[in-house]
């Protein structure tokens, strides 16, 4: 009977965890899980438990719009740190309902998850030592590149070697930050990245004159808020809320906070303008995943 | 929920399914190829500090017993030095810290090195103290008996205490062996292209994370096993019957 009694618990816990209604979940237990990151450019941490950045500001309005459509008078926001590794399964399983990191809307990712509309427009770039005098992606034949292992990147680049016959020696960085001590310690040549995680880890890099961002740009990736599958009403309501953002030009005030002004913790400018394809994204809010990108 | 197996043939790069499961190699490679490759890391690191481990383990343990003040003290130094340290700590300090101070060791060629000294080194403080505990656990007198026969030292300790020693401790560097394939995963903070390092990629890529963890899980099972039974092996094989640790 014991038995019994416990999988009967189980299960109710599994269909707890499961339950579809994001929004009912929010308004029931009155609080609501934001997935943020350690190191990343558009989320990240600033000791003391505390987290910044553009997505957590956006992510911020859009909780703000949830409580009172919700007619909530507190809402209650807990931060779980996620990685670039676990942070599709968080979502999934509803430790995170709000995932505010900087994570790429693709195709793979859209059989597990759902993104809200697209509110940064990233750019694939690559970044080396300035005094390095490499300029383009074909220089970098036989040189160690480093990238950071659980993101698009790996892939990337894995698709550039291919098409144009160059090898890369890769090297993996298990984080940004790792990925950056690699190309800082000189073990490794370039560093491949979204452009605003590289420019991020040189604003806030010893030396950022020793950097630079050069090169083509290697893929073009729509960056979203990533939410559960399947739960209509609270993408609903993520995305009215960006898109009344998008349309009020909160949006582009954020982003001049973000990417213009200085920026904590050392007051360092990321200065990385408006990309014509992020004023793109706004002006048509879309969810379209990176492959419908590549295909224009 | 359903499996789906079928994305291990599936070419790395281009996604598309590789007739025969396996493509023409180098970085033409399907994921099952790139499963294998990172399981040869895991083996190759693992094996590599393995060896490293035991010879200089059994230094280290030796020269603990040894009657010389300074010899017994370099031991005892060693062994508190590696295993008051985390591991992950030291495998940082090796790969980032030693490199500013030795630069040749910056040369990628022995970035693997680096890992396998960190892990091998780790390992041999703890090894090293079961080694000593195993020459402790013999009675006194076998080493005045050697030395009472004339021989020297090292003959005492090559003759009679180290066989007697050694099938004692069997069975404890038999777990110290499979912690080391466990350990190797730490391989991935530092960019070795392993098991770990697999596992998280390659399941951000394809989103198939059970598919990917299950079969990562039985490898590191088989190899942590295929050690403990080499070392069943090897403890059969020189059982001398009647003496300590014998059934």
């Amino acid at each position: 009977m014991k038995r019994v009694l416990l999988a009967a618990a189980l299960l109710a816990g599994f269909s707890v965890v499961h339950a579809e209604d994001t929004l009912k979940k929010i308004k029931d237990t009155g609080t609501i899980t934001m997935g943020v990151r350690e190191s990343s450019g558009l989320s990240y941490t600033i000791g003391d438990g505390k987290y910044v950045g553009y997505h957590i500001d956006v992510c911020e309005q859009v909780v703000r719009d949830i409580r009172r459509q919700l007619g909530l008078s507190s809402l209650t926001v807990k931060y779980q740190p996620v990685t670039s590794a676990n942070r599709i399964p968080l979502t999934v399983n509803g430790t995170v309902d709000l995932e505010c990191g900087s994570t790429t809307n693709n195709a793979a990712r859209q059989k597990d998850v759902a993104f809200a509309v697209t509110t940064y427009v990233e750019e694939v770039r690559i970044a080396v030592k300035a005094k390095s005098g490499i300029t383009s992606i074909n220089q970098l034949n036989g040189k160690t590149v480093a990238t950071t292992t659980g993101t698009t990147s790996v892939q990337t680049l894995r698709k550039h070697e291919r098409a144009n016959g160059v090898d890369f020696k890769e090297v993996f960085g298990k984080d940004h930050a790792d990925s950056f001590l690699l190309l800082d310690s000189g073990r490794a040549d370039a560093f491949v990245m979204d452009g605003s995680i590289l420019a991020k880890n040189i604003a806030t890099s010893k030396n950022p004159a020793d950097f630079k961002i050069v090169g083509e740009v290697l893929s073009v990736e729509p960056i979203a808020i990533m939410i559960r599958k399947d739960d209509p009403a609270f993408k609903k309501a993520v995305d009215d809320s960006i898109k009344a953002m998008m349309k009020s030009g909160e949006l582009a005030k954020l982003y001049d906070k973000w990417f213009l002004q200085p920026i904590p913790p050392t007051n360092t400018k990321i200065g990385l303008p408006l990309s014509a394809a992020t004023k793109e994204a706004w002006a048509n809010p879309n969810d379209k995943p990176m492959e419908e990108y590549a295909k224009k | 929920m359903s499996w789906d197996w079928q994305f291990y043939c599936n070419d790395t790069a281009t996604q598309e399914a590789v007739a025969g499961c396996f493509g023409p190699g180098g970085k033409e490679q399907t994921y099952l190829q790139w499963m294998l490759s990172a399981w040869g890391w895991t083996l190759e690191v693992s094996v590599a500090a393995l060896l490293l481990a035991l010879v200089i383990g059994s230094l280290i343990g030796i020269i603990r017993t040894a009657p010389n003040r300074w010899l017994a003290g370099f031991g005892e130094a060693w062994t508190e030095l590696f295993r008051n340290i985390p591991l992950l700590v030291q495998v940082f300090l090796w790969y980032y810290v030693l490199p500013e101070f030795v630069p040749a060791l910056k040369n990628p060629a022995v970035k693997t090195a680096l890992v396998i000294c960190a892990l091998g080194f780790f390992t041999s403080a703890r090894i090293g103290e079961q080694v000593k505990a195993g020459i402790l656990t013999l009675p006194r007198g076998q080493r005045y008996a050697g030395q009472a026969l004339g021989m020297t030292l090292p003959q005492t300790y090559r003759y009679v205490l180290l066989p007697m020693a050694y099938r004692i401790v069997i069975p404890p560097l038999t777990s110290e062996s499979m912690n080391i394939v466990k350990n190797s995963a730490v391989a991935f903070a530092v960019s070795i292209p392993e098991l770990a390092q697999f596992a998280q990629q390659a399941s951000e890529e394809t989103s198939h994370f059970e598919e990917i963890f299950i079969p990562v899980t039985l490898l590191y099972f088989i190899s942590a096993f295929a050690i403990n039974r080499v070392a069943k092996f090897i403890e059969a094989r020189v059982r001398i019957p009647g003496t300590v640790g014998a059934k």
